[in-house]
């Protein structure tokens, strides 16, 4: 699709010579190069940089309320950070928002993606609807959740028996927390798997069916195997955007009852704290927990790197 | 005939059940946006008497409207500058060879899978030493890059199907070069520029984290992140309906995007999921 035919079209006729053919190569090569230099100068330079920057800053004792203290301390930091009692607390809050949401997600994702994709009404409608949950701001739909859920003003808060404040315990919050998340993100994780759905022969499904096969069996040995890459690439986005989750609890808990996720930690230590030694650490640390989920996906269970990068986060 | 018509039936219910769900949540911030502050705490769904004044308060609210601006300004000049240069780049990777092409969609990639909190203790740091802190470039940056995978990926889906050949057909009926750009190149390849922009607009109008990390006054400080500060600001004596009604407006202009522009960015968002 992009072989030689760009190049022609390139270097702007059809010659046949061979010096012809290998400048046009040449050209192709340079405008290639020019075109992507300024998005990869901005990538590189807005990513690239800070990163090298949060790993130097992760060896400093740095705190900007005691400038003066500052100091190279080695790994100080990290021990700090990974004897922490918070820390961990917050980790296995992470893990346990990201692995329940997407668990929740990947079969209500796909409950739906089968809806969108078969039902015989309305097609044009679910479709428009289910993007306005993707599509909403994330900040603005978790203070619906909150107020929801708060006690006299909420409609949800008012179905519990006994006025009831959930958002003040650790579990219930949590849960709340990852209710705003399925429901924010669901329809992302449908529309991916919408697009897989799609690569499923329907003439495998009909001989399926001729030869006996009922709906479940169809599914079960036929769609679900074929679909296994767009399975496999939706969990991955959708496991690294829910470990990166910020926003819901933020609004939701502020991180209050130890619902804290790394996110959140890490952003009061810089904000609140404005100890850039500390925050560098738990930065570089959540580097490498996405580093390592992202390669156990695409090592261990050999999740082909998508040609999609997008729209994952809210 | 009756079989179809049962099976037309579930689907509806189906439809109804998925239909409620999705949008319950967003009618409930509605609801709660037109309650009168009295009445807030009713714990009722709908507001007993409707009422505008949250609207009016929020509008009359110098920081939410200076919000609403910046979001708007940076949301448009992020999407505008990373659609220029992005729809560069995924020319480049859709139709041209060249040694670094795996290099540049690699580190998309990267970047799309990145956790931006980690991105926001060093930019804070280096954004206060550049004077870039709590200022509209401050954002704009940090929003072009998280912008570029996705529109690089969209637009290179988009313009691996774009008959290219077309292009030649004009230019061999005596086109310039611009005219078979103009006329022929271009409304072939805009529907995907657009989807592209709508994307890259949601996805900045959207942010939260860098917006409260790296800003400090209202100055640069977009609408969704003015919103968090509404809480026990003393103009407000409950902040729930002002809150309700400032998010019902920052959702606005993405309804419309989505009534607007659903096929689009439905497949926007799934061309390049289907080419896996």
């Amino acid at each position: 699709m992009n072989g030689p035919g760009g190049g022609a079209t390139v270097s702007g006729g059809d010659d046949a010579g061979r010096r012809a053919v290998s400048q046009g190569r040449r050209s192709e090569r340079h405008l290639g190069w020019w075109l992507c230099a300024p998005a990869a100068l901005v990538m590189v330079l807005v990513t690239g940089w800070p990163i090298v920057y949060s790993v130097l800053l992760s060896l400093q004792r740095y705190d900007l309320r005691f400038p003066d203290r500052k100091g190279w301390i080695g790994v100080e930091n990290y021990t700090t950070v990974l004897t922490s009692a918070f820390w961990w607390n917050a980790f296995a809050v992470t893990a346990v928002v990201t692995v329940v949401s997407v668990a929740i997600e990947l079969v209500l994702g796909m409950v739906i993606a089968l809806v969108m994709y078969r039902t015989l009404v309305g097609r044009g409608l679910i479709r428009t609807v289910v993007l306005i949950p993707y599509g909403i701001v994330t900040v603005a739909a978790a203070y619906g959740w909150k107020y929801a859920w708060t006690p006299d003003t909420g409609w949800l808060a008012g179905l519990l028996p006994g006025g009831q404040a959930p958002l003040t315990e650790h579990w219930p919050a949590i849960g709340i927390v990852i209710l705003a998340e399925v429901w924010k993100t669901t329809p992302f994780m449908a529309l991916l798997l919408m697009a897989g759905l799609a690569l499923v022969p329907e003439d495998t499904l009909k001989a399926a069916s001729m030869d006996g096969a009922g709906a479940w069996q169809r599914f079960r040995l036929i769609t679900l195997p074929l679909m296994r890459p767009a399975i496999l690439a939706a969990l991955l986005f959708r496991t690294l955007d829910a470990f990166r989750i910020f926003d819901n609890i933020f609004v939701l808990t502020n991180g209050a009852q130890n619902t804290a996720a790394v996110s959140v930690i890490a952003y009061h230590n810089l904000i609140g704290g404005l100890n850039l030694g500390i925050g560098s650490t738990m930065s570089v640390l959540i580097v490498v927990t996405v580093a390592v989920i992202a390669f156990v996906f695409v090592k261990v269970l050999g999740t082909s790197a998508p040609a999609q990068a997008t729209g994952g986060k809210r | 005939m009756s079989r179809h018509r049962d099976r037309t039936a579930g689907w509806a219910v189906v439809d109804l059940v998925v239909v409620v769900c999705a949008l319950i949540p967003v009618v409930w911030i509605a609801a709660l946006s037109f309650k009168a502050p009295s009445t807030i705490s009713d714990g009722r769904f709908w507001p007993t008497t409707w009422t505008w004044s949250n609207y009016a308060g929020i509008f009359k609210n110098d920081d939410f409207v200076r919000g609403l601006i910046n979001s708007i300004g940076i949301g448009v000049i992020s999407t505008l500058i990373a659609i220029v240069i992005g729809t560069m780049a995924a020319y480049a990777v859709a139709r041209l060879e060249f040694p670094g092409k795996s290099l540049v969609l690699g580190i998309s990639l990267l970047i799309a899978m990145f956790p931006q909190i980690s991105l926001v203790t060093p930019l804070f740091q280096i954004e206060r030493g550049l004077g870039l802190f709590n200022t509209w470039p401050g954002l704009i940056l940090p929003y072009i890059t998280f912008a570029l995978p996705l529109t690089i990926y969209t637009l290179s889906t988009f313009f691996r199907e774009i008959p290219w050949d077309l292009e030649k057909a004009a230019k061999m009926d005596g086109a310039t070069p611009f005219q078979a750009f103009r006329l022929v190149i271009a409304p072939l390849a805009a529907p995907g520029v657009v989807t592209t922009a709508i994307l890259a607009f949601i996805l900045c109008w959207n942010d939260f984290l860098f917006s409260i990390s790296l800003t400090s006054s209202s100055a640069a400080r977009t609408a969704p992140a003015t919103i968090s500060f509404f809480s026990g600001s003393s103009q407000f004596e409950d902040p729930a309906g002002s809150i309700a009604a400032a998010a019902i407006v920052i959702t606005i202009p993405i309804v419309l995007f989505v009534l607007l522009f659903q096929r689009r960015i439905v497949s926007g968002l799934t061309s390049g999921a289907v080419k896996g």
